[in-house]
Order: C-alpha cells, then structure tokens, then sequence
C-alpha cells in the first residue's frame, strides 16, 4: 500500500513537473534576458531608447534611440494586419458556411501548407516575386520597402487567422441561423448580421494571435523590407524593425557592450508586446467559449 | 381517414394542403397528407415522436429546404398561392409565416436588437420606427412590462421562459400572418408554459397559429383543431373537442387515452 501511494506521487510530481515546464521557461526567459538589458538601464539608462536615431556604431557618438525600429515594426505590422484581416475572415467565411465539402477537402490543405512554409523560404518569394512587382506598380527605385514586408507577413498570418476563424464560424449555432432564416433572412443576411456577429470573439482572437506571429517574425522581414533606419510611416519607405534589428547586429556585437545590452532591451520590449497580445487573445477565446 | 375540411369551409381556410409527401433521402416522412388549417385558429399536430408532425410544421414556410437531399411532393397553398410554385420568393413567405422552435434561440444581441432583427433585415432603418415596432412586439408577447427599463442588456440573460416570449416578440416583429410553434414550450417550468398559453390564447384573434405538440394536455387546452400523425400519416384532422371526446379512429383514441404513444 504505501509503495502504490509512493508511486503514486511520484507520477504526480512528474506530470505537475512537465506542466510547470513551460512555466518555468518564460519566466527564465524573462530573468535572463532581463539580466543581460538590466546594466543598460542603470547606465546610460532607460532614456537612451527614447532617442530618434539608432546609431550602434560609430566614430563620433553613439545613440540607441529604438524609436525608428519601434515605427518600423509597427508599420509593417499594421499593414499586414490590414491586409490581413479582410482576406483571412472572408477565406474562413467562404470555408465555414459557403464552400461544398469538396471544396473545403481541397482548400483547407493548402491553407495548412502556406502555414507551414518556412518564413525564410517566403522570403526568396518575396525577393523574386512580390519585391519586383511592388516596384514595378509604384515606380520605386527600389521594392525592399515596408510594403514588401507587410506583404509577407500577412502571408504568414493569413493562415492561422483562417484556421481559427473558421473554427469560431463553425462553432456557432445552427439554432441561430435557423432564426434568421426564419425570419426570412437571405443566406447572405444571415452570414454577416448573425453568423459572423457571433463568432466575433473568436475572430478577433485568430487576429490578435496572428499580430503576435507578425510581430516577431524576423527572416522574412529582414529580406525584404530594406532595413533603413527611417522614422517613417509610409509603406513604401524602407525600413527596419527591431526583430530585423537584433538578428542582423547580435552576430557581430561586443558581448558586454552597451550595444549588446541596447539589443536585449529591444528584445525586452518585443517580448512584452507578443506577451501582452497573446494574453489579450487568451482572454478573448476564454469569454467566447463562455457564451 | 376522416375529410380534412370537415366543419370547414374552405373560405375560411388560411393553408391547404393536398396529397402532401415528403422525403429525406430515401425515407418517406409525410404520407399523401390532406389538411385545410383555418384561418385565425389554433390548430395543434400531435402524436408520437418521429410521426412527422414536425416535419410537416417546416414544410408550411419551407424550412426544409435548408436540409440537403429532401424532396416534397403535393401542393401547400397560403390563401390560394401555392408556396412550392418555382416563382415563390422565400423570404416573403417566411416574413408571412413566422416560427417559433422548440429551443429558444434568442440572438447574442440585446433584447431591442434580438426583436429589432427581423424588420432591419426587411429594409427599416428608421430608429423610432424600430422603437415603435419593438415596443408593440414586447407587448404583444407579454414581456414589454419585465424587459422594457433593460432592452440593450444582452438577450441571453433572460430567463427560459422569458427568451421564449421574446422569440415569440422578434417572430411578431415582421407582422406574419401565420405563426408555426414547433414545441414551444417543452423545455420550460410549468409557470412559463402556462404564459406561452395565455399568450397563444390572447394571439389567436390576429394570427393563424399552429403548434406542434407532445403534450396532449397543452393541445387540449389551447387548440380549435387538433391534427393527428402516426407515422407520416394524418390519421384524423377535426374541431379539438371532437377529437379528445369523440376520436373516430381507433388509433387516435389509443394516443390520447395513452395506450402508445
């Protein structure tokens, strides 16, 4: 009997042991990172990065100033989620409630494949395909810009805001669109004003979560948006975002240096920002599976 | 099988129904039924589970249309105009016959929304119009009194028996002249069924009511004309004091005496 009881607990740690693991990571995750940005905010401090130019290296000054990284992600960021959103809900309107089974067979495959590509791979395709033609229909110079990026990225996201938005469609039910309907709504009424109305939440999540990816992600990005340390908000300036940032400089930068440090407090802040939106999307799918 | 239009003249007839079959797939459900349903009346479908009294309730606003791979045989006239004819718009049949189901299914939306649906959809935009309608609807389904200082508080908050009446409200709201109830209140306490019947007593005057029923009681106390299916058939149609008084067939008064059933 206290042999079973022994074993007993010991399955128990083990399993409370491999659920606390993740727990465990984010937290060392923070420590760590934390622990290398931590120096730069005693000197030269915070404010440093509240500066408008972000010059690492140099012979005269340098300054850390994350503002032109911080506009670059978010343009970037922002248009792809504006690209993203009609495209990706439309796509899981059309596969939820309208598509035939056989097309869904077809579809759903592929929407899987384009979320499996590797960002890098979509990268060469934005190099070879989407950077030409941005240059082409704007007449730049030159494609590597904002645009291009955000272009990619919503590639990315598009995927998994259909996957989860058309589970969220699918989830909602029958019964209130057999009331619509009744009420002698047309399919297409009963689609936006009732279907779609209800699976809102559900919705907004698979686009929150699909920012989170936008934000960190970084090969993609890197390869085509031009990486020029611009404070800019038009899409077809080139510009550089702080993931860009970190990849591109942490391969040659002093360990124990303030620009070391500098890129740690960059990484700081975009692990906040996916955080604080992974949490707000959490929070949302939770209240939604609620009601 | 009894006449259908026995102590019915025809005139007075809102729905005729001839030689009525229906299937899903290969399973026949409805059985050549014949059936006149008054005009401003009560009329109740009762009988055992899976006869096909609910199946028949869906075929009077085409629900079943929605069902893939059904088929319908036979013809259902609304005040004359065939509503199978290839030229019938849906959506105004259905605006003219409203349907109540079996589980209430009020919208997530707040309660002036929920009963605000139905006449937004049919082109009203009109704030005080909607206001208007809203307000009338409520009433009419005895619910304006406990909703009206909370219409934008969300639907799904009400009670039971209360989202049912303000089905019955939103049904109302797109002024239908024919109201189909598919069991609508079998999922609720005693004290909200007898609401939804003083309620379908007090609708009888302005619309044509049908309801489909398990409970014998409920048909007994609420109905002019009682319809009942064994089967997919219509086995005995008549006024619903002859039918639990007086049943001419054997195997309605072996259902309502509850002999199977």
């Amino acid at each position: 009997m206290p042999g079973r009881m022994w074993r007993d607990k010991a399955i128990r740690v083990m399993l409370v042991g491999a659920a606390s693991t993740s727990i465990l990571i984010v937290l060392l995750i923070f420590l760590f990172i934390g622990k290398e940005a931590v120096p730069f905010a005693v000197k030269p401090g915070l404010g440093e990065l509240l500066g408008k130019n972000w010059i690492p290296v140099s012979f005269q000054r340098v300054s850390f100033g994350i503002l032109p990284l911080v506009t670059g992600t978010l343009l970037v960021t922002t248009l792809a989620t504006l690209m993203t959103i009609p495209f990706g809900v439309c796509a899981a309107v059309y596969i939820a409630e309208v598509a035939s089974a056989w097309e869904r067979e077809i579809l759903k495959p592929f929407i899987e494949l384009l979320a499996a590509i590797p960002s890098v791979v979509l990268g060469f395709f934005g190099l070879v395909v989407v950077v030409p033609l941005v240059k082409a229909i704007f007449g730049l110079p030159s494609g590597l810009n904002a645009l291009s990026g955000s272009i990619l990225l919503a590639l990315m996201a598009i995927p998994t805001v259909i996957s989860i938005s058309e589970d969220a469609i699918r989830s909602v039910p029958e019964s209130y669109k057999s009331a619509s309907l009744a009420l002698g709504a047309s399919k297409l009424q009963t689609l936006w004003r009732v279907t779609v109305p209800a699976a809102l939440s559900g919705i907004i999540a698979a686009v929150m979560l699909a920012v989170g990816r936008v934000i960190g992600e970084t090969m993609a990005v890197m390869m085509v948006t031009g990486n020029s340390r611009l404070i800019t908000f038009s899409p077809i300036q080139p510009v550089r975002t702080m993931t860009a940032t970190i990849a591109a400089e942490m391969g040659e930068v002093e360990f124990g240096s303030e620009h070391y440090q500098a890129l740690f407090c960059v990484g700081i802040i975009l692990l906040l920002a996916t955080y604080i939106l992974t949490r707000i999307a959490q929070r949302t799918l939770k209240k939604y599976r609620m009601a | 099988m009894v006449e259908p239009d026995n102590q019915l003249d025809p005139s007075d007839c809102k729905v005729q129904v001839e030689n009525l079959d229906f299937w899903y797939g290969p399973t026949q459900a409805l059985f050549d039924i014949a059936m006149n349903i008054p005009a401003r009346q009560v009329t109740a479908l009762i009988g055992p589970s899976g006869c096909g009294k609910s199946t028949f309730l869906r075929t009077l606003n085409r629900m079943n249309d929605l069902i893939d791979d059904t088929r319908l045989k036979g013809s259902i006239r609304i005040d004359g105009q065939s509503i199978y004819a290839p030229n019938v718009d849906v959506v105004s049949l259905r605006k003219r016959v409203g349907m109540v189901f079996q589980k209430s299914n009020p919208f997530p939306k707040s309660i002036f929304d929920n009963v605000a649906y139905g006449p937004r959809i049919h082109g009203i935009r009109r704030r005080h119009v909607l206001e208007e309608i809203v307000e009338r609807s409520l009433v009419r389904a005895a619910l304006w009194d406990e909703v009206k200082d909370r219409l934008d508080s969300n639907a799904l908050g009400l009670s039971g028996g209360q989202q049912q009446r303000l089905c019955i409200a939103r049904a109302l709201a797109v002024d239908p002249e024919i109201l189909l109830m598919d069991e609508p209140a079998s999922a609720l306490d005693p004290r909200s069924t007898a609401r939804i019947e003083e309620l379908i007593d007090e609708l009888r005057t302005d619309y044509t009511i049908v309801i489909v029923t398990h409970n014998m009681q409920q048909a007994s106390r609420v109905s002019n004309y009682t319809a009942f299916f064994y089967e997919g058939v219509l086995i005995e149609f008549g006024a619903t004091k002859q039918l639990f008084t007086l049943p001419c067939e054997k195997q309605t008064e072996d259902y309502i005496t509850g002999r199977f059933g």
